[in-house]
Parts: C-alpha cells; structure tokens; sequence
C-alpha cells in the first residue's frame, strides 16, 4: 500500500517561494503526472517527495507514514532522472545491482532480481557493457531497470524523456506505460510535455508558479479546464482564447466582431463582464469538415478567409482570419486550400468555454 | 596538366614532416638538461668544465656513484638518510594535503555557504607569496617552536604550501561528476559518505591522483624552504642534500649530477605508476551525450 498525500507542502530558498503550500493525495498504483511550464516548482515538488530537497513547511505521507526528514534511502521510493545519472565507473550489471549492493542483499537473490528486471527491459545483452557504449534509449532503459529492481513503493520520474528523440519518446513512453502495467507501482511523472501527462496518466496535476491549477483525469483537463491556463496548456494545437465583453446577449470582442453568448453561461455573466472566450480548434472547424457528435445544438456559422494552413496529411490545421487574429482550427477529411480563400467555419457553442478575465477561473462550473 | 590529388599528397607529406622535425626539436630542448644531468654524472669534472663544450663523452664511469654510497670520509654522503627523510616527509604531506583537499574540493564543488567565494580566492591567493619570501618569518616562529630540524615542521609547511593547489585542482574534478550520481545514489540506499566513496570518489580519482603527484613532486623536489628548515641527517632532504657537493672553493659537479639522478629516478618512477590513473573521460555516458 503506497499512498501519496502532500500538505500545504512548502518550498523557500531563502525569502522567495517556489511552491506555496501544495495539497495533493495520491492513490496506491496511481500513475500521477505532474505538467506545467518551467519554473511552475513540479521538478521542485518532485525532489522534495524523493527527500533530496529539504521542506520548507508541510507535510509528506508515503505508504501512511510522514517522512519529512527521512533520508531518501529511507522512503523506499526509485527515482529516474532526466540526465539517466547512470553510474559511469560500473557495468549495466553493477547498475542494476548496485542499490541491492548497499543493502548487502544475497548474492543469488541479487543476480536473481537483475535477471528479472533485465528481462521486462530487454537488457540481458548489454548487462556486460558500460553506459558509456549504450545508445541513448538503452541508457534510458537501463535508468528504469535500476529502479525497478529495487521493488519499491513509489516511482518517481523527472523528465524522463525529454533527451530522446521525438520517434524514441513515443517508443519509450509506450514501454513506460506497459512497465506501469506490469509492476504496479505508484508513478509520479514530472513533463513539461502535456503529451506525454495525457498519454500515461490516471491523473494530471498542472501547475503554475508554484500553485496547483487543476487535478484531474486527462479527459477532464482537456474537456473541463478548471482556468485559462490549463485551457492553454493542455491541449495540441492549444485552445483559441480571446478576450471579450459580453453586451446583449452576444460576445463582442476587441476587433468589433461578435458571436452569439452560449447558451449555458447566459445565467452566469451579466452584460459588461470581461471575459476569455475558448475554442478548441476542434469545436470550431471548416463546415462540413468534422466526425459529427450529432448533439450540435448551438453551430453558428461564418465565412472567414484562410490565412495559412498546415497540412498534417489525415488533418489540416486552418488558421482563419476572425476578428483581425488567426484561429485555429482542425479540418478533417481535409481538401486543398489556399491563402486568401474564403470558407464557411463552424462555431460549436456548445463546447465553448468562457473563462473570468480576472481571475482566470472558468465560468463552465 | 599537374594532378591536383598528387600535389595535395605531396604538400600534406611534406607538413607532416615538418611537424615531426618541430616535435623532435621541441622534445629536444625539453629533454637536454636531464640527459646533460645524466651524462655529467658519468663523465670526469675536466670533460664537464670544458670550454668549448665536449659533446661526446670522451669516458664514462660509475665513480661518482660508487663514491657517494662509500661513507662518510671517503667522498660520500648520507644519501640513504636523505632519502629517508624525503620520502617520510614528502609521502606524509602528500597524503596529508590530499586528504584536506579532497574534503575542500568537495565542499567547494558541492555545498552553497557564506564566504565560499571569498575563500576560494584567499586559498588561491596564499599562492602568489613566493615560498622564500615566508622562509624567514617560518624561521623565527619554527625556531620559537623547537621544530627547526624536524620531520614534523617539513611536513607542516609542505601541506600548507600544497592544501590550496590540491582543494583548486581536486574541486575542479568534482564539478565534473555530476550531481545526480549522488543523488541517484542516495536514493538507490546510500548515505551521502556512501555515495561519496561508492560514486563520486571513483569518479573523480584521475584529478586524485593527479593533485597526489602534484604534491609529491613539489615536497621531493622542493629546495627554498628545506634548505632553512634543515640542519642535519635528522631531517635534510636529498635537494638540501646537493649542498654537500659545495665546498669553500670547489663544486662537486659531477656528484651532484649523481645526486640529481638519484633524486630523479623515485619521481620518474612514481610518475609512471600514478598516471595510469590518470586517464580522462571516465565520466562519458553517465548523463545524456
């Protein structure tokens, strides 16, 4: 049993804060990803969960026991790095061993527990051969092997991929994902890379200057965004956002053009609010050029002019001209188009989001 | 028509034989003054003194070494005591100065505190007094002390003189293993002195070892000091030693010579041995690259 609960968990070097005050209870073989932009204290979060940086206030509670000042050998977490930190000096061998070498395991239980955690990574070929000689998946490979050798509580990740290439990252994130499945294991994933949070998660965690913004499932965070930011975030391409003032039952935005309030926040904005108004460029495509959901209640219509597309060979992202700035929109089962154009584009209000423009907290709840 | 392929061979075979000539007269130059010591240690006074030089030695014997082994009274002298006290103090203050400079060089490398800059630069700043210039304020406090002629007062001045060169090179190694492996190995079970010694010292054992030579080298060959801080066979080192090749009107160059051959071979020889050691780029693969 290997739960997870941060408390108000506070981070300060010296008089500035990184992390203000965090709450966050994870489940036993929960698979977590922590996302947010750099700086945003997740990697911060991350090591003080690990014991390698000390709390400033707050409290850490592994498998129902705090550990606020345990040494990490003591919190029986594995921990893969970014940079892989494999041990230069030892075979892939002594690697894998290594942490069972300090705990002065049996020599048969060791080799034992090598051999298996070399045979769910596929490196029983290379346990002769120095990190030096691997490739950089096999490094990555080897860094995830060392940490499942150890049989621990809770795994954590800090950007595990982000020195791969782009085809070796999706490989590795598949295998991630398998290994996940196969140990069980509580999982805290720090990314900045909101792909790879929606991929492998149960739950996501974004975080924004050292606060929390929203915890949710990936299709929480994606369909119901708790604020602007997250709605930004999370998502590829991300969502069309632009102020706007609600008047007479219509949105008018800075540029003088205007589309109709949607319906579900008529109850909720009054006329003269200043909001963020949302689309995701799949809820406003080229009319006709979208897999109908058959409940679009509340399409309104334009003819807008192209002003780039990108091709993505099954889709094309279409930027059209609406209110003097490009929007973007996914147009599927895609035909050619060319600067200039004008099409008919499609609004699902439905699926529109209205974010307060001061406090960035979302109007939808 | 010239072929262009067979003159670009041509220059790049003449370049390189350049370049060979440039290495063997730069080797040579660097080379010269041991093989002068070398030969003059085998050659009579007369053949050394000459003017204009002898360059091929006319005749060559182990006198000066069988006299400088034969015993005091009979032109020799106490070598084997020399030597006894330049290892002893020499190889003491090596290890002593190692050890304090790992544990500086570590914490330079490794930990944030108050001063740590302004340390760093007064440690590298003990370095620019040249060592003679203390050697007479050493004297009266030694003299104060009672550890003129002692093993104890050489090995003190010596790890004083070697700590900030060995704390500057070996912080330097330790900068270079990256901070993860600690931590990677801290989390794998280890103290932070275990992953010290399981990980990081490993790592960072080719800048050990080469502050180690470095230290040595400067104790076993040092003279400036050693010549004030020394009275007798109690504690004379082999550079002091040479002195003893001196008399009122004469020099011994020929014993001398010997003498420095004798200093030579143990430093040549360890030299050899540690830099083994020395072999760089240990670290590659730990992270990313």
């Amino acid at each position: 049993m290997a739960t997870v609960s941060l408390k108000k968990l506070t981070k300060r070097y010296g008089n500035m804060e990184i992390v203000h005050g965090i709450d966050l209870d994870i489940a036993d073989r929960e698979f977590i990803a922590l996302v947010g932009p750099s700086g945003c204290g997740k990697s911060t979060t991350l090591r003080m969960i690990a014991g390698l940086e000390d709390i400033s206030g707050g409290n850490i509670d592994i498998g129902g026991r705090v550990v606020n000042d345990l040494p990490p050998r003591s919190r029986n977490i594995s921990m893969v790095f970014q940079s892989y930190a494999l041990y230069p000096h030892m075979t892939v061998r002594e690697n894998l061993g290594f942490s069972l070498k300090i705990a002065g395991a049996a020599r048969d239980d060791m080799d034992r527990r090598v051999a298996e955690a070399s045979a769910i990574l596929g490196l029983d070929e290379l346990l002769d051969r120095r990190p030096s000689q691997l490739s950089g998946g096999q490094r990555q490979r080897v860094a995830m092997g060392r940490a499942i050798v150890r049989d621990p509580d809770v795994f954590l990740f800090d950007e595990p991929l982000s020195n791969l290439d782009a085809k070796l990252r999706t490989q590795m994130r598949t295998e991630i994902k398998k290994l996940h499945a196969k140990v069980k294991s509580t999982v805290i994933y720090v990314t900045h890379d909101q792909v790879e949070a929606m991929t492998l998660a149960d739950r996501i965690v974004i975080m924004r200057s050292g606060h929390i913004e929203q915890v949710g499932t990936p299709d929480e965070v994606f369909s119901r965004p708790a604020t602007r930011f997250v709605a930004g975030f999370i998502g590829s391409p991300p969502m069309n956002l632009h102020d706007a003032t609600v008047s007479d039952g219509r949105l008018v935005f800075g540029g003088g053009d205007s589309l109709p309030l949607p319906g579900q926040f008529k109850s909720k904005t009054a006329a003269g609010d200043k909001v963020v108004f949302g689309i995701r460029p799949d809820d406003f495509y080229p009319t006709g050029h979208r897999l109908s959901s058959g409940g679009e209640t509340e399409v309104h219509r334009v003819e807008l002019p192209v002003s780039i597309t990108e091709p993505l060979g099954n889709e094309t992202l279409v930027f059209a001209e609406f209110n003097g700035a490009d929007w973007v929109s996914r147009m599927l089962n895609p035909k050619p188009l060319k600067a200039g154009d004008r099409i008919g584009m499609s609004f699902d209000l439905s699926r529109a989001h209205l974010f307060s423009a001061e406090t960035g907290k979302s109007l939808r709840n | 028509m010239i072929d262009e392929n067979a003159s670009a061979r041509l220059t790049r075979r003449a370049l390189t034989f350049a370049h060979r000539v440039g290495l063997f007269l730069a080797m040579l130059v660097i080379c010269l003054p041991g093989i002068w010591i070398v030969l003059s240690s085998l050659r009579p006074t007369v053949e050394i003194m000459a003017k204009p030089p002898v360059w091929i030695p006319q005749e060559l014997s182990l006198d000066a070494y069988v006299a400088m082994f034969s015993g005091i009274g009979k032109g020799g002298i106490p070598v084997l005591d020399y030597f006894r006290n330049s290892l002893i103090i020499s190889v003491t203050s090596t290890v002593i100065a190692v050890a304090i400079g790992m544990a500086g060089g570590y914490a330079f490398a490794r930990y944030r505190f108050r001063g740590k800059s302004g340390m760093f630069l007064g440690l590298m700043l003990t370095r620019t007094v040249p060592g003679i210039a203390m050697s007479l304020p050493l004297f009266f406090v030694y003299a104060r002390l009672g550890i003129i002629d002692t093993h104890f007062g050489m090995i003190l001045a010596y790890v004083a003189l070697n700590i900030p060169f060995t704390i500057w090179l070996i912080d330097g190694f330790f900068r270079q293993v990256p901070k993860d492996l600690a931590e990677a190995a801290q989390i794998d079970g280890c103290t932070r002195w275990q992953a010290f010694w399981q990980v990081e010292f490993p790592l960072a054992r080719p800048g050990i070892a080469s502050a180690a030579i470095f230290a040595f080298l400067t104790c076993w060959n040092e003279f400036a000091l050693a010549s004030q801080l020394t009275r007798s066979v109690n504690s004379k080192t082999l550079p002091v030693g040479l002195l003893d090749y001196t008399a009122e009107f004469t020099i011994d160059w020929r014993g001398m010579c010997a003498l420095a051959v004798v200093m030579i071979i143990p430093a040549l020889t360890l030299t050899y041995i540690v830099q083994k050691h020395l072999v760089g780029g240990l670290t590659s693969g730990a992270v990313k690259g």
